[in-house]
């Protein structure tokens, strides 16, 4: 420990005592205020030292990227339909997966008897960079030029839950920090009055895990993430109960504020002071939360460009809200779109595929397209993807699909600094396994993160006598990809 | 020379590798401690202290590279054991005893040159003079290595002298006064008596106190008042359910099984179990013997089996496509790190996949404390279970049984049965004969979807035309088979297994044993969606003795249903089982069903040869026909097995017309009983394989690979387990869990129950009493606490009472301007802290001053008000079922928890989602919090409630006022509260929300309830 991380002066310990109440008494916040001291104090901060433990704060090095937008395709999408076409594939379709592919695979559903599955749709190439993708995505032929297609994605695990958990928290065992927590416990967020970390879903059903998947963890509560409704009250009891209009909620607001003040003169806990504030906010979110989910107010073009309606719960009107939260300042956005596990039968690449890509394709390309126009695709990071990918080899059902596949899959990003127009790692000619720059789960983490400014190896949290770290012991930043 | 020079980068890269954040980790509170020790050596010139001084610079600076792990370790030096300091290398020593000097260690950390410097420069460390000093102090007085702290024998301390003794209560002020009187600050003093009760009322028993209990003790001028109001608030029930919620926390205990189903499980009888446990003060030795091992213990009783439920609260991942053995091991995994951090405060679980970085627990040893728990039959499975009636379904069970016996002796004394039944058999087959007929009425309940069958062996299935499987290839012995169809059917209570004979199969089957024979173990099945049925009943048209059907549902996979022993001699004949689900199973068209079916026998192969697998809606009620009947009926009577008898002679008393009716009685009672029995609730217990699975080392971790055999023993840094020659338990290490020379589990205990009471233990990092957590700020009254209670029988309620009896719980807790520069922290403890209360507490409050509380204890989960569209977000739409009555109104810790998405009440005031142990809760303060407090329908309710309450108590406004005060806060308000309020109040009423005079009164005093009902004090314990 060196003398300097100590706190020396009456002041500064002060203020550090001061701001320990705002994570809780409690030894584990500890890291936050350690991690505040590395990373220094952001103006805001110095304007109001204390009140807000969501306050923006500044990275470990100047950041390429503001704020996350994680479009996450739940189920996991079959990347040999969209992105990674493989006329091998095609070829030997119905044939027998040569032995030299499958050694040492372990599959969730798969006997051993499946034959290879040839591509079930067309591909083509488009824009400057010759990107391919396939006919189910039409819209995604106008942002081709936009976005980073990254083929070479692996994980480790092959059930849901644990693959999700695996994205999102960087272990495959529910309990550990997601990623947005991550984010908003190192660098806080621009919002005063709204969540800095908000989760979004659409689809048929939620996304398997649940709030694990958005969990802070052992990290402070303050940093889990938000979950906002597509109808009704965006948050929970975000409307004031019957009777109390936002004079009479202002009302209360202002005597519950005089009460604790006087609570405060006798028994002198800053921790009053916090409280006293976390009212004044809520009655502020009260009013800023409506007003974010009424997208009525957007230009008719620009609901035309995602397909939003006012009112419905759908895909749409989430990636135009994560555009309207970013503006608002919120640092990390989490979009569950479900369900793309296409294993056939009834959930087949043949009917179900093309519905969930009808659902996402318009949407995911107005969402790049907007920010690009609006001048934010510089500030946000657009990320798009599922938590595996899907086999070569067929199901033995009908109508046809896949299994869960964790050796190599795509996902792709846009924006917050990643290299436009470009696709990065490849696959072997029948998509089993990488051949070319393999991007580990934890790099993915470790690049968002590093967009962000924030060192994936330095952002770490004490907890049962270890330093955790979204990237475990792992991950590395994936330079090439970087502008 | 050479040993550090080559350790500078590979050393930096091992920290970045490993990713232990050195420079943004920073743990305030062990500077604090370490700031406020190091000015106490120099200011007392006492020796060095390994374990307070130098432990610590080594453990932070050193011990990433030169510690016990090997994995790491840097040019072969080690400093956490003398003898590795002092080892020669290259004619140098790190450490030369008496002489630092000499010394290779302080002339590299002393050095100005970067690349000899240690720590290097790229760690980002760098010792201070400070610490130089004392390393240097430490090696001159002779480098005296000591054991770490909490490893160490706990001390019988004696309380130490003070000056000021009138503000000493018990022991433990002497304690704490000597430190304060050291440094200069007087304690504060006592709370004001209405703070005290309501301080004692929510930490022992996590309700507020009416205001007549406040009076009761307010107004008790005589000797011995406090006393008598402990006696009062320790004879109540709701101290268990105070204090077993603590330890549920730690339990991790739930009612859902976790990851992407969640589906709903029975454990709320371990969570009563815990309740009553705390209630009637069960030693703590006894408490954790119970429930790391009551199965094991001798003839245990039924709570001592349901105790067990402990470890049961691990996750199940019912998920499509796992794999069991999997998620077996994450689940004995995680009971070997819970045991660990909440009997120990060790963090085992850094050592799965190498030696601890910093604690003495190697790889090795991880894997002997893994074998102590990788024994129990459970596999990421429900099963098993035990049936925990209440003693009116015992009584009606009783009843029942005793009519059944009763009705059954009546048909067994029938004297001149025989005969009739003889007349009634050549009727049978005089019958059959005419008919002539083969009608299988039977088969009409059937369907029978394709089957697609998977192998654990590496068995080969034909599925035949007559969607029947043949099985080939492999056969291995214990093979399961997995099966799956999909149901066309939406409701399913029965399924049919019909062994079928074929001329591939050994003297041509049905099954792969030499002689055509099989053993069924066990059979049961999984929906898609996660769902996990268990058949309660079974028959087939013949089980050979001692293998009879009913063995293959009986939670026991060492028994099953065989073929052999017929009277026709040997195995080879078709045989159906049925299978009867205890309640009619739904589920969408079409959905997979996948049956599990084991066949074990010993050693040797006793696989099923041919299949086919029916279902059905209806309840199979073994009924045979007619033709079934004669062909029974033919054979000669003594020749019959058992089960062809029991059938016969069924059949025979239902119909015949002296029997009949008490036979039909007797199946009526029968009847009753299931239904009785079926209500019973069953939950998760631990139960011991017979044979124990061998253990090995987990390569990396990862428990595919298997490194060296290991069996259970305890890490060598601790006391051992007595020589034994038989393989030692989990009962043997839950008994040296609380074994007197066992240093850790008193510490941990008495630490986490300080924390409980003041918001932090005497230890901070109270889950990590390692050589990284932080030391304790007393350590002797720790030691002194700990001898109390061991002493005491481990009577936990003896310990709280001393605790809470003590002058130092009793201050108050007002911030004291004079403490803020010498103890901001409160670490000396020179008054008490302020808590925000927990989750459930925060609506207990409510319901308490509201008066709606409802005082019932334990029993099913509840559902309490929770606002619409909390389950957008999960999986599976779960069903909540808002509860009415009584149940509307229970405690918070009755809430129904599931794991992926609880009651959002209760995350948003940090509640963990228990998938792992929680030792300790955040205490956040959000605007989430604000939001649920101020808007959520359920508070709301309850401020109406408070409203008419104090409405109805009073007409005057001052009163009703001061009575809202009394019931929340267990005060009266100041002048300047009460004007607050009451301008609040005449605002409201005079905004004229609602016409009605009454109504708009009734709103006017719910809008000031709710007010009282936000303020930081309502939900704060001061």
């Amino acid at each position: 420990m060196s003398s300097k991380s100590k706190p020396n002066s009456a002041n500064n310990h002060l203020r550090d005592v001061t701001r320990r109440h705002f994570f809780g008494e409690s030894g584990l916040s500890i890291g936050a205020l350690g991690l505040a001291s590395v990373l220094g104090t952001s103006p805001t901060e110095a304007a109001n030292p204390s009140l807000n433990p969501m306050a923006s704060r500044k990275p470990h090095f100047p950041a390429k990227a503001k704020a996350v937008i994680y479009l996450f395709m739940a189920g996991g999408p079959s990347q040999l339909e969209l992105f990674d076409h493989k006329p091998k594939l095609e070829e030997l379709n119905g044939k027998t997966p040569p032995d030299s592919f499958m050694k040492g695979r372990r599959f969730a559903f798969l006997k051993g008897t499946e034959k290879l599955l040839g591509p079930q749709r067309k591909f083509g190439q488009w824009g400057d960079s010759g990107a391919s993708v396939s006919e189910l995505l039409p819209h995604h032929r106008d942002i081709v030029d936009d976005v980073c297609f990254i083929k070479s994605v692996k994980t480790d695990v092959f059930n849901h839950g644990p693959a999700k958990l695996f994205v999102q928290t960087g272990s495959p065992q529910p309990g550990r920090p997601s990623m947005g927590s991550w984010v908003t416990y190192g660098i806080g967020s621009e919002a005063d009055d709204l969540p800095g970390f908000v989760v979004l879903q659409s689809g048929p059903r939620g996304p398997r895990g649940g709030s694990a998947l958005w969990s802070s963890g052992f990290v402070p509560t303050t940093f889990q993430g938000v979950p906002f409704r597509g109808q009704g009250d965006p948050i929970l009891n975000l409307e004031s109960p019957p009777g109390f209009d936002r004079a009479g909620q202002r009302l209360f607001t202002d005597t519950v504020g005089d009460l604790n003040r006087l609570r405060y003169d006798a028994v002198r806990d800053p921790e009053i002071q916090t409280r006293m504030a976390a009212y004044e906010m809520a009655y502020k979110m009260q009013i800023s939360a409506p007003e974010l989910m009424d997208i009525s107010k957007e230009p008719k073009h620009i609901l035309d460009m995602y397909g939003a309606k006012p009112g419905a719960a759908s895909f749409a009107n989430n990636a135009l809200l994560a555009r309207r939260l970013v503006q608002r300042g919120a640092r990390f956005i989490q979009l569950y779109h479900t369900n793309w596990d296409q294993h056939g039968g009834a959930e087949s690449l043949e009917k179900e595929l093309p519905e969930r890509c009808k659902q996402v394709d318009q949407a995911s390309a107005a969402l790049v397209k907007d920010l690009k126009q609006q001048g934010l695709l510089d500030d946000v990071l657009v990320i798009w993807g599922g938590e595996f990918g899907r086999t070569p080899m067929g199901e033995n059902r009908s109508p046809a699909g896949r299994d869960h596949h964790v050796d190599a899959f795509t996902i792709w990003m846009a924006g917050g600094g990643i290299k436009p127009g470009i696709t990065y790692g490849q696959t072997d000619e029948l998509g089993f396994g990488i051949t070319e720059n393999e991007v580990h789960v934890h790099d993915l983490q470790a690049t968002i993160l590093h967009q962000l400014g924030l060192d994936h190896t330095k952002l770490t949290f004490r907890f049962q006598g270890r330093d955790y770290r979204l990237t475990d012991v792992h991950g590395k930043v994936v330079k090439d990809i970087l502008v | 020379m050479t040993f550090i020079r080559q350790s500078n980068f590979p050393s930096l890269v091992a920290a970045t590798l490993l990713g232990f954040g050195w420079l943004a980790s920073c743990n305030l509170y062990s500077n604090e401690l370490r700031a406020a020790d190091e000015q106490e050596t120099l200011a007392s010139a006492d020796r060095v202290d390994f374990n307070r001084d130098v432990r610590p610079i080594l453990a932070n600076n050193c011990f990433q590279c030169h510690g016990p792990d090997e994995g790491t370790r840097e040019a072969d030096l080690r400093l956490d054991t003398l003898a590795g300091a002092i080892i020669d290398l290259d004619g140098h020593s790190a450490i030369v005893v008496g002489k630092p000097a000499q010394s290779m260690l302080v002339e590299r950390i002393k050095s100005t040159d970067p690349d000899e410097r240690m720590p290097p420069l790229e760690s980002g460390k760098k010792l201070s003079a400070a610490e130089i000093k004392i390393l240097e102090t430490w090696i001159a007085e002779g480098a005296n290595y000591a054991k770490h702290w909490s490893l160490e024998p706990i001390k019988r301390t004696i309380p130490p002298t003070t000056k000021a003794n009138d503000w000493v209560e018990n022991e433990i002020d002497a304690f704490i006064l000597a430190q304060l009187e050291k440094k200069k600050i007087r304690p504060s003093n006592a709370a004001r008596k209405e703070t005290l009760v309501r301080r004692l009322y929510l930490d022992l028993l996590g309700i507020p106190p009416k205001p007549r209990e406040v009076d009761k003790f307010v107004y008790d001028d005589r000797v011995g008042a406090f006393d008598r109001m402990l006696d009062r608030i320790f004879a109540s029930p709701h101290y268990g359910e105070r204090w077993g919620r603590h330890w549920l926390d730690q339990a991790r205990y739930a009612d859902s099984h976790g990851y992407t189903n969640d589906n709903e499980r029975v454990m709320w009888p371990y969570r009563d179990w815990v309740i009553d446990a705390f209630n009637r003060d069960l030693p703590f030795d006894e408490f954790s013997t119970e429930q790391l091992a009551g199965d094991l213990l001798d003839s245990p009783s039924l709570a001592q089996i349901v105790a067990t439920g402990f470890h049961r609260n691990t996750l199940i991942n019912s998920e499509g496509g796992t794999k069991a053995d999997q998620f077996h091991d994450e689940q004995t995994k995680d009971r070997v790190d819970t045991t660990g951090v909440v009997w120990l405060g060790l963090t085992v679980g850094c050592a799965k996949c190498h030696a601890h970085k910093y604690d003495p627990i190697s790889q090795k040893e991880y894997y002997q404390l893994y074998a102590f728990f990788n024994s129990t039959v459970d596999k990421n499975s429900v099963a098993p279970t035990v049936q925990v009636p209440s003693q009116i379904q015992v009584a009606k069970q009783n009843l029942l049984d005793a009519a059944i016996k009763e009705l059954t002796a009546k048909i067994a004394a029938d004297n001149s049965r025989e005969q009739r039944q003889l007349a009634w058999e050549k009727r049978v087959v005089q019958l059959a004969d005419q008919a002539n007929s083969t009608t299988k009425q039977q088969d009409k309940m059937w369907t029978t979807p394709d089957p697609d069958p998977k192998s654990k062996h590496g068995a080969i299935f034909e599925t035949l035309d007559d969607k029947s499987v043949l099985v080939k290839g492999t056969d291995k012995a214990a093979d399961e088979y997995k099966v799956t169809l999909r149901s066309p059917l939406t409701k399913i209570r029965s399924v049919r297994i019909e062994a079928i004979k074929h001329d591939s199969l050994p003297m041509g089957g049905p099954g792969r044993a030499g002689n055509g024979n099989f053993v069924l173990s066990e059979i049961w099945f999984r929906t898609g969606d996660g769902r996990e049925l268990r058949f309660n009943k079974a028959f087939a048209d013949h089980s050979q003795p001692k293998y009879s059907v009913d063995k293959s549902i009986d939670n026991n996979d060492g028994t099953g249903w065989a073929i052999n022993g017929t009277p026709e001699g040997g195995a080879n004949h078709n045989r159906v089982a049925w299978f009867v689900l205890p309640t009619v199973l739904e589920v969408e068209e079409n959905h997979a069903l996948t049956f599990t079916m084991q066949f074990n026998n010993g050693t040797a192969a006793y696989n099923m040869g041919r299949f086919r697998i029916s279902i059905s809606s209806d309840e199979y009620i073994d009924n045979p026909s007619t033709s079934d009947l004669a062909k029974l009926a033919r054979i000669e009577s003594g020749d019959r097995s058992d089960s062809q008898a029991k059938r016969l002679d069924d059949a025979f008393v239902k119909q015949d017309a002296v029997l009949g009716p008490i036979f039909s009685n007797l199946e009526s009672s029968k009847k009753q009983r299931e239904t009785v029995g079926r209500s019973v609730p069953s939950t998760m217990v631990i139960r011991e394989l017979p044979k124990p699975l061998d253990n090995y080392i987990h390569v990396r971790g990862d428990f595919l690979r298997h490194g060296e055999p290991v069996s259970a023993t305890i890490p060598q840094a601790l006391p051992a387990l007595p020589e034994s020659e038989s393989r030692q338990t989990r009962l043997e290490f839950a008994k040296w869990l609380t074994r007197g020379d066992n240093p850790l589990t008193a510490r941990v205990r008495v630490n986490r129950i300080w924390m409980r009471l003041f918001g932090r233990g005497l230890v901070a990092t109270e889950n990590d009493f390692g050589t990284q957590g932080t030391l304790p700020t007393h350590p002797d009254l720790l030691d002194w606490l700990s001898s109390e209670y061991i002493e005491s029988g481990w009577s936990t309620k003896r310990l709280i009472r001393t605790i809470v009896q003590s002058a130092t719980y009793r201050q108050a807790s007002n911030l004291r301007p004079d403490l803020e520069a010498s103890d901001p922290s409160n670490l000396w403890l020179a008054r008490q802290n302020r808590i925000r209360v927990e989750a459930e507490i925060v609506r207990d409050i409510a319901l308490a001053a509201s008066g709606e509380l409802s005082h019932k204890i334990g029993g099913k989960s509840v559902f309490p008000p929770q606002s619409d569209g909390v389950y957008a977000f999960t999986q599976r739409k779960k069903s909540w079922r808002t509860s009415t009555g009584e149940d509307r109104y229970r405690r918070g810790m009755y809430t129904f928890f599931y794991r992926s998405a609880p009651h959002p009440m209760l995350t948003t005031f940090d509640v963990p989602k228990f998938n792992t142990t929680c030792t300790r809760r955040d205490r956040s303060n959000t605007p989430l919090q604000s939001l649920t407090v101020a808007n959520s329908e359920s508070m709301f309710e309850l401020a109406g409630k408070l409203a008419s309450v104090i409405q109805s108590e009073s007409k005057d406004d001052a009163d009703r006022i001061r009575n809202m005060f009394r019931r929340c806060f267990s005060r009266v308000p100041s002048a300047n509260e009460s004007d607050v309020v009451s301008k609040y109040l005449n605002k409201v009423r005079s905004l004229k929300i609602h016409k009605e005079e009454a109504a708009n009164e009734h709103f006017a005093w719910t809008a000031t309830a709710r007010v009282i009902m936000n303020l930081d004090e309502f939900i704060t314990r001061e």
